[in-house]
């Protein structure tokens, strides 16, 4: 089953890639009133396809003063750390690649070896831009990390468990976990299902934790408006400056894969997971036919098209955000995180323990 | 509180609201992307009154119009030139490169009237010189250079951004140059036989003619395009142009300075007279306008009764 699970991964964030790099041009294209790639294939459609092919071409530069081993070692192991992130997510009921207990928490383990890459690409390459890149990147992502893990605290709280899995299921109709309308003890509604077993819906102390848990991945995979470790217009690009070819088009991936999994997570751990939103509610049973029978190839289907639908809302959204918000200053970045999102993050975490309390009493 | 933190705004209703909108605005403009702006030009009345839509204009298929008197590249009509060179003295960084041969016959009628009794073995303009401030058409008498709309003229190589407007081949301007040559020797040799008095002059000019006038043709266009007219039109001072040809080289090192704002009014005087009544005074006045040569006439000790007034005029 990991091998499906391998190669599943694997061609996910290949394509997804591929269309979201188009869909971000698209986006940005929009929201600036202009019309983005139009040239290349119907609509611009195989405009990345197109450079990816040119990327491939390009010289594979090596900088002579560089350190040779961490610059050709960083753009793999960063992409070991995010694709090894992958390994915990349940793609279907049942599909998962490693089925561990503590599901998120490896997650976040592994991906934190990310900031290990980063640095080697930033001292490899032996370029100030770089290693100001890979610094600020650093900082910034130690930083956010913080709250990140408070938030996911919260939540762990909430469903009790940490494995990827049980949480999806739990938010699925058929679980044993009891849901509350809005989280208030006495009105039942386990058997609507749909958007009312969403973690955010049953438990609304998770829609906070939900929006920070959003702005604090951004600044994890380093997407504007925390975008200051490969600030174009300070530091050339950032840390990957001194890449180019085949590993800088690994650095690209790992950026655009990042991206993906943290979307994935915030559907897994606020969104239901690959469960319909469309509740049982006055007999209508719009759960149950959107759903597909449970083991069936249908129950399949639903669940990648659901899942495929709310990650790439939350994409949508990550991309809109680049492209409406200025960047942060590096000392504002740090306030943020710091000063509000840690205090604002304990908080929650506390909240969300004493609502829980009276939820189980 | 408020010092110490200036430069963070903490008020978080006023954040928060800020970045809503922000962010609304941003899915404003993404939803109204379904639509596209006309492409039109800024002068329709329905240029402001278009609503939100995309902008941009995908050129090469679609391209806002350009008015009628968009002062783009450059065309010359070659057949309504008369090579007069007036451009090529003009333009201010010397980008229309001009071979004229006299022709020994009238070539033809310009569009306006003028004669053209001037083939232009090379008309270049080269258009990547070229800062399009439009004075060679200001001064083109017969209105035969203008500025057309066309811009999308970019080329790979520069060398195609020299356009070629000659209305001769090289193999046709070599015959026509002969000819011209061949004319103006048996114009000598019968000048030498009948009137003895100039002869003294015109041999020493026949001597030198046959080689000279080829090589400093090229250069020495300006006063010979004025005289020749004259000279078909008035036998008599026929010694005196193989004189001025002569002598032309001297003149010209000022020519290109002291000509263009002569030149210019002149021709404003021109174009009436010689499109409507004196078709026969016209050679005589136009002359005098491009004519550079009138400093040839200084050093010539006979002619100059006719033409004194010319030579101070341009000098
Ligand atoms: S437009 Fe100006 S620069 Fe261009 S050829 Fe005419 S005189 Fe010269
Ligand atoms: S000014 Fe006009 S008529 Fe004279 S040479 Fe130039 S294009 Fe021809």
């Amino acid at each position: 089953m990991f091998i499906w699970s391998f190669i599943i991964t694997l061609v996910v964030i290949l394509t997804y890639a591929i269309f979201v790099v188009y869909a971000e041009r698209k986006a940005a294209a929009f929201v600036q009133d202009r019309l983005g790639p139009v040239e290349v294939g119907p609509k611009g459609l195989l405009q990345t396809v197109a450079d990816l092919l040119k990327l491939l071409q390009k010289e594979d530069i090596l900088p002579t003063y560089s350190d040779k081993i961490l610059f050709r070692l960083a753009p793999w192991l960063i992409f070991t750390a995010i694709f090894w992130g992958f390994t915990a997510l349940p793609w279907v009921p049942g599909l998962i690649g490693s089925n561990l207990p503590s599901g998120i928490f490896m997650i976040f383990a592994v991906v934190s070896l990310d900031v290990i890459g980063l640095f080697m690409v930033g001292w490899g390459a032996n370029n100030k831009y770089a290693l100001f890149g890979a610094v600020r990147s650093i900082a910034q992502i130690i930083s956010y990390e913080i709250p990140l893990g408070l938030c996911l605290l919260a939540v762990v709280t909430f469903t009790g468990t940490l494995n990827l899995q049980e949480i999806a299921q739990q938010q699925a109709i058929d679980s044993t976990f009891h849901s509350y309308l809005f989280g208030i003890p006495g009105i039942d509604v386990s058997a609507w299902g749909g958007i009312f077993t969403w973690n955010v819906i049953r438990f609304p102390i998770l829609l906070p934790v939900a929006v920070l848990f959003f702005i604090t991945t951004l600044a994890e995979c380093n997407r504007a408006p925390f975008d200051i470790p490969e600030a174009e217009s300070e530091l050339v690009a950032g840390f990957h400056t001194e890449y180019s070819g085949f590993r800088f088009g690994m650095l690209f991936l790992s950026e655009y894969a990042m991206m993906l999994l943290v979307a994935i997570l915030l559907v897994f751990l606020f969104l239901g997971a690959w469960s319909s939103p469309l509740p049982n509610v006055a007999g209508v049973h719009l759960y149950d036919w959107t759903s597909g029978t449970t083991g069936h190839w249908s129950s399949y289907a639903w669940s990648i098209f659901w899942l495929g639908l709310k990650t790439v809302t939350v994409v949508f959204w990550q991309i809109m955000l680049r492209w409406t918000f200025p960047r942060l200053r590096v000392d504002q970045l740090m306030h943020l995180c710091w000063k509000l999102f840690l205090p604002l993050s304990m908080l929650l975490v506390l909240a969300s323990a004493i609502w829980k309390w009276f939820l189980i009493f | 509180m408020a010092v110490k933190h200036s430069t963070y705004r903490t008020n978080f209703i006023i954040i928060v609201g800020s970045l809503l909108r922000a962010l609304f605005l941003a899915w404003k403009h993404f939803k109204s992307a379904i639509h596209r702006k006309k492409v039109l030009n800024i002068d329709d009345p329905a240029y402001f009154k278009q609503a939100a839509g995309v902008v941009t204009t995908l050129y090469p298929y679609e391209s806002i119009p350009v008015p009628d008197n968009g002062r783009y590249r450059l065309h010359n009509e070659m057949e309504d030139c008369i090579v007069c060179d007036l451009c090529a003295k003009v333009c201010p960084v010397d980008c229309i490169a001009i071979d004229p041969i006299k022709s020994t016959v009238e070539i033809g009628k310009t569009s306006d009237g003028s004669t053209r009794r001037i083939y232009a073995a090379t008309f270049d303009i080269d258009m990547a010189k070229c800062c399009y401030c439009g004075l060679c058409t200001t001064v083109c008498p017969t209105e035969s250079l203008t500025m057309t709309k066309a811009y999308d003229y970019s080329e790979f190589d520069i060398r195609n951004m020299v356009y070629h407007f000659a209305d001769l081949s090289p193999e046709e301007s070599v015959v026509k140059r002969k000819e011209w040559d061949e004319a103006q020797l048996a114009k000598q040799a019968a000048k030498a036989t009948p009137a003895v008095e100039v002869k003294t002059e015109s041999t020493v000019a026949e001597g030198e003619a046959p080689a000279k006038p080829k090589p400093f043709i090229p250069k020495a266009m300006p006063p010979k395009v004025a005289i020749p007219i004259k000279k078909t039109e008035g036998d008599a001072p026929a010694a005196s142009t193989e004189d001025k040809t002569e002598e032309a080289p001297k003149p010209k090192p000022y020519i290109p300075k002291a000509m263009p704002p002569k030149v210019v009014i002149p021709v404003k005087k021109e174009e009436p007279s010689t499109t409507n009544t004196e078709s026969s005074s016209t050679p005589d006045e136009t002359p005098k306008p491009r004519a550079v040569p009138p400093k040839i006439k200084i050093p010539l000790p006979k002619k100059k009764d006719d033409e004194a007034e010319k030579g101070g005029t341009v000098e």
